[in-house]
């Protein structure tokens, strides 16, 4: 390795929802049942893929665009979700991948399987992706997704939310999770969101109306931060790295 | 000196859901948006090293195929080195993204045989996201060929029960144009898939 290796804090299990959650019925028969073996990987703690802006077209980030035909735009309350991608250690994560994906504003998703009765929207894919900044920023620009039904019970509703995909520095900080919206109903109801066992948790997965950033008379601005795993401090020569 | 004290927590994890592919690999979900969608070339066309195929289906605990499962791998070169870690050839990036087949669960990638990292025998890592699955699952996949250094392999040795070890071992299969290694993983029950806590 060209940098000393060095290992993230162990994953807090109390925050992360177990994998065996039986009011969400899907997870049933696909959680493991055996414990998960330790590993610490130096490889997985200390290297993962790397992206450039190579890799994206300059305007993946905006959902408004990036699939409506030319002078159209998506049917729905248009929204700019924005925030942070830090570690544990409240440290910005740069230039790192990440990818969001959503039903349209009425719920239905651009996907081959999807059946829901509300319509596809032609100006809508429902996805899209981004580099951190120097500051770990990041943007969306999209509609506000619908709420949608799903057969988990006979009458279960979906809250609105968007899909996130983050990579961090190491393959290891990789998550994958969903953002709601504050406020909604659906939130307490829903099986998947109810399968965190912790509330503070659940909290951090509600996106805050963040009323500065709107843009008047334009689009209402949401603030969602996202934490991945952080670095321990290592010594190496009495100089602190990787803090 | 700083003490290790975080001072934020991780986000909590929620499953990616059956509509993943709309955001990670919206080809398959049925619609062209992107330039270029990220992972399909795990290795690149430059990458020394021996060509291989990896194919499988993740089977659920009633032996169904899950038939909405995404997988990334993360690899070295034929070297043993991470992209990122030190020289690579030109267009090596070691990650990559695949989807199964949506009525079968048949999924299957290219890329070059993984050199050895440190005292670790031969293997992929890789990480399994789906509906269900509250929060990815990472395993690895050894190489059936490298008994000597399987056997030696500190994180095989970790896993006391030698049927649950064979679990990470991937199998030969007969195919004249490269070597082909079939991985199937199995979540729950009978033979379940070793996982891993990084």
């Amino acid at each position: 390795m060209t940098s000393p290796p060095s290992t993230l804090y162990p994953r807090d299990w109390s925050r992360q929802p177990p994998a065996y959650a039986p009011d969400y019925k899907t997870t049933r028969a696909r959680s493991p049942k055996r414990r998960l073996i330790q590993l610490a990987d130096p490889a997985l703690h200390n290297t993962g893929p790397v992206f450039t802006d190579d890799d994206l077209g300059p305007g993946d980030w905006d959902l408004l665009t990036n699939f409506a035909a030319p002078g159209e735009s998506p049917i729905g309350p248009r929204i700019l979700v924005h925030g942070q991608v830090l570690d544990e250690n409240a440290r910005p994560v740069p230039h790192t991948l990440v990818e969001c994906w959503q039903a349209n504003a009425g719920g239905r998703y651009r996907h081959k399987v999807d059946t829901y009765l509300a319509p596809i929207d032609p100006n809508f894919g429902g996805c899209g992706r981004t580099l951190t900044d120097a500051q770990g920023r990041y943007r969306f620009r999209t509609v506000q997704p619908g709420a949608y039904p799903w057969p988990n019970g006979p009458n279960t509703w979906r809250p609105a939310h968007i899909h996130f995909s983050v990579f961090g520095a190491a393959f290891a900080q990789r998550l994958i999770t969903q953002c709601y919206f504050e406020g909604d109903p659906f939130i307490p109801l829903c099986a998947i969101v109810q399968t965190i066992p912790d509330q503070s948790a659940i909290d951090g997965l509600t996106a805050k109306l963040d009323i500065d950033a709107t843009i008047p008379h334009d689009t209402v601005a949401y603030r969602f931060d996202i934490v991945l795993r952080g670095r321990r401090a290592t010594f190496f020569e009495n100089r602190a790295d990787g803090g | 000196m700083r003490p290790n004290t975080k001072l934020l927590s991780e986000t909590a994890s929620q499953t990616a859901g059956p509509y993943v592919h709309i955001g990670l690999a919206p080809r398959a979900a049925g619609f062209e948006i992107y330039r270029r969608e990220a992972g399909a070339d795990i290795a690149g066309p430059n990458a020394r090293g021996e060509r291989i195929r990896v194919e499988g289906v993740v089977w659920d605990g009633h032996g169904e195929p899950v038939r909405d499962v995404l997988i990334e791998v993360w690899q070295p070169n034929a070297a043993g080195v991470f992209a990122g870690d030190g020289a690579v050839e030109d267009g090596f990036r070691g990650w990559g993204r695949v989807v199964c087949d949506f009525e079968t669960g048949a999924w299957q990638f290219h890329t070059v045989r993984p050199g050895a990292v440190a005292d670790a025998a031969p293997h992929l890592s890789l990480w399994i996201a789906a509906r269900g699955i509250n929060i990815g699952l990472t395993t690895r996949m050894y190489f059936p060929e490298c008994a000597q250094a399987n056997a030696a392999d500190p994180v095989l040795n970790l896993i006391e029960d030698p049927a649950a070890r064979g679990t990470l071992i991937a199998s030969p299969q007969e195919r004249a144009e490269m070597p082909v290694y079939r991985f199937d993983i199995r979540l729950q029950g009978d033979g379940e898939t070793v996982f891993f806590d990084i």
